[in-house]
């Protein structure tokens, strides 16, 4: 039965909604047209909204002046790095646990989902003096390391919930088929999970991009991925506005895209599968 | 059919990850417990002793802790605040019928998509700003004076940076648990003549319950540990102003070079995490069962 919803009141919350929608949007698209205005423009009283001269110099200065471009192959390289090798070890855990669960299964995923709550400043310490000790202090390497880590629980989580909805039926017919376990899970298995570790790879690319604590602590001029390349620009020197909004564009730009694209596992993802 | 083969197996691909993260949870946690008994500086190399609880002695009666652990719990219940009675206003109004739901619905995730660092930078300099701020100009416009937003409010201005990051997640998640209310049930409240206002106390608001806590315990676990906002916004400023306790650890740690100091701070931390985590883990394992 479809419900009878008066066009006018379907028109009044079109509007209020929009209206939310781009305030609460508004900050990003201001940096967006602030990256395409001249430093001078970028902090004129009045501001203009669209009416300026529209300029792309501030995305070439940002590069010649601070090779944006390593950074930005940093942020790639940690990101992925970090959630292809979480997905590799995490896989066949997911697996395990969701196909041949034992008595004990609940116990391990839920001290697994444990250590993600333990604080990251409780290990700062530590941490900060073996990566001096070792000399993976700003290395892409130490960073893959530390963020592969916290991100391990999130993944194996996601998984489990994926896996655990493919019918076990299939899997056990393939087996009396005489499929050894390497084939199960080659032929059987990972075409159906594709979807899940589809999502799950996107969820946790978002999350290692923008991961600021580890990514500020650990890391300095060499290996820097964006988010603690921006920090930099919070110290004042003068008329940077521009710059900042185009630095700041392109990092926050392919995230935006992926995590539109993934909605839905963004929910399923970050609760833990206790909200779907 | 668990074979007894296909159970070793299993262990056996349990095992890496089980492996690394009791190391990553046992090994630096255990350094950090030790080191919180030591008197120990970076800048004075070799001259680390036994300190007994002198460093959580230290740390317990300064006043910063205090400040520190104020403000922690001053970003955590204000961003709460603001984050749930914000989420569900939004997920009430975004579960209405509209034109261009997906494009709002686009416009609200944003923010939470956004890098910690960019986001706290562009509301820093871009409205934030006394000089040239929009809010700055706005003010201007009503013939006022400028506010000073970092230097006179830098909490209540570090809580709105993180408010405008969470907002999109606690709407997303209340929206999602919103939409599998059953249809039929509120239009039979609706037949039985249930105003929208106890529609919303006796049906909706039990249906979200779950969520609701759901939302509130992970944003705490994440809020317990803001630490990329405050560090480009004020640094801790200004004086341990908007301090919290992840920031007074890192100061202490990086700053500083106490590592004895930094590490019971960060062993103190790590215990009110753990209460708090007390109650999600119960929550999540329930939904296990389920």
């Amino acid at each position: 039965m479809a419900r009878n919803v008066s066009t006018q009141r379907k028109i009044v919350v079109t509007v209020v909604a929009w209206t939310i929608g781009i305030l609460i949007f508004f900050p990003i698209l201001w940096t967006f047209l602030t990256s395409f205005k001249t430093e001078a423009e970028a902090i004129a009283s009045p501001p203009s909204l669209f009416f300026f001269d529209w300029t792309t110099e501030n995305y070439h200065e940002v590069q010649s002046r601070s090779n944006y471009f390593l950074h930005f192959m940093n942020s790639v390289v940690v990101s992925f790095g970090s959630t292809l090798i979480g997905l590799i070890i995490a896989i066949p855990s997911a697996w395990a646990m969701a196909f041949s669960p034992t008595k004990r299964t609940k116990d391990v995923l839920m001290w697994m989902l444990s250590t993600k709550m333990m604080p990251s400043v409780g290990v700062l310490v530590p941490m900060y003096l073996m990566f001096r000790n070792t000399g993976l202090l700003d290395t892409r390497t130490g960073l893959v390391i530390v963020l592969t880590l916290i991100n391990l629980p999130i993944i194996i989580w996601m998984l489990y919930t994926y896996f655990k909805e493919i019918p076990g039926e299939i899997l056990e017919a393939a087996r009396m088929d005489g499929a050894s376990l390497s084939k199960e899970i080659i032929y059987v298995l990972t075409p159906m999970a594709i979807p899940g570790i589809a999502s799950t790879l996107l969820l946790n690319i978002i999350l290692a991009w923008n991961e600021a604590f580890w990514t500020l602590n650990l890391s300095a001029a060499k290996a820097a991925p964006l988010t603690a390349f921006i920090a930099s620009y919070s110290s004042p020197e003068g008329l940077f506005y521009a710059k900042l909004s185009a630095a700041s564009t392109m990092a926050i730009a392919p995230i935006l895209i992926l995590g539109w694209f993934s909605q839905k596992q963004l929910v399923r993802g970050l609760t833990f599968g206790a909200v779907k | 059919m668990a074979t007894l083969h296909t159970r070793s197996a299993a262990r056996l691909m349990i095992a890496p990850s089980v492996l690394l993260l009791l190391a990553w949870m046992i090994v630096p946690l255990a350094m950090t417990i030790y080191f919180s008994f030591l008197r120990y500086n970076l800048l004075m190399p070799g001259m680390e002793e036994f300190a007994g609880f002198s460093n959580y002695s230290y740390f317990l009666t300064d006043p910063a802790f205090f400040q520190a652990l104020f403000n922690t719990l001053a970003i955590v219940l204000g961003v709460l605040f603001i984050t749930v009675v914000g989420g569900i206003a939004l997920a009430l109004l975004l579960d209405q019928p509209m034109f261009g739901q997906g494009i709002v619905r686009i416009l609200v995730i944003a923010p939470f998509l956004i890098m910690p660092t960019v986001a706290a930078l562009v509301w820093k300099n871009m409205f934030m700003n006394p000089v040239n701020g929009l809010f700055a100009w706005i003010a201007k416009l009503f013939g006022l004076q400028p506010f000073d937003f970092l230097a006179n409010a830098p909490l209540m201005s570090v809580i709105l940076i993180v408010a405008w990051q969470w907002l999109p997640f606690a709407t997303l998640i209340l929206l999602t648990a919103l939409q599998s209310l059953d249809e039929e049930q509120k239009e039979a409240a609706q037949m039985d003549g249930a105003g929208a206002f106890s529609r919303f106390i006796y049906l909706v608001l039990p249906h979200l319950s779950r969520a609701i806590t759901v939302v509130i315990l992970i944003q705490t676990i994440f809020l317990l540990s803001v630490f990329a906002e405050i560090l480009v916004t004020t640094n801790g400023g200004p004086g341990t102003q908007s301090t919290n306790l992840t920031f007074l650890v890192y100061a202490q740690a990086l700053l500083q070079f106490d590592v004895g100091g930094a590490s019971a701070g960060g062993i103190i931390a790590v215990i009110l995490a753990n209460i708090v985590a007390f109650f999600l883990m119960r929550m999540i394992g329930k939904t296990l069962e389920a």
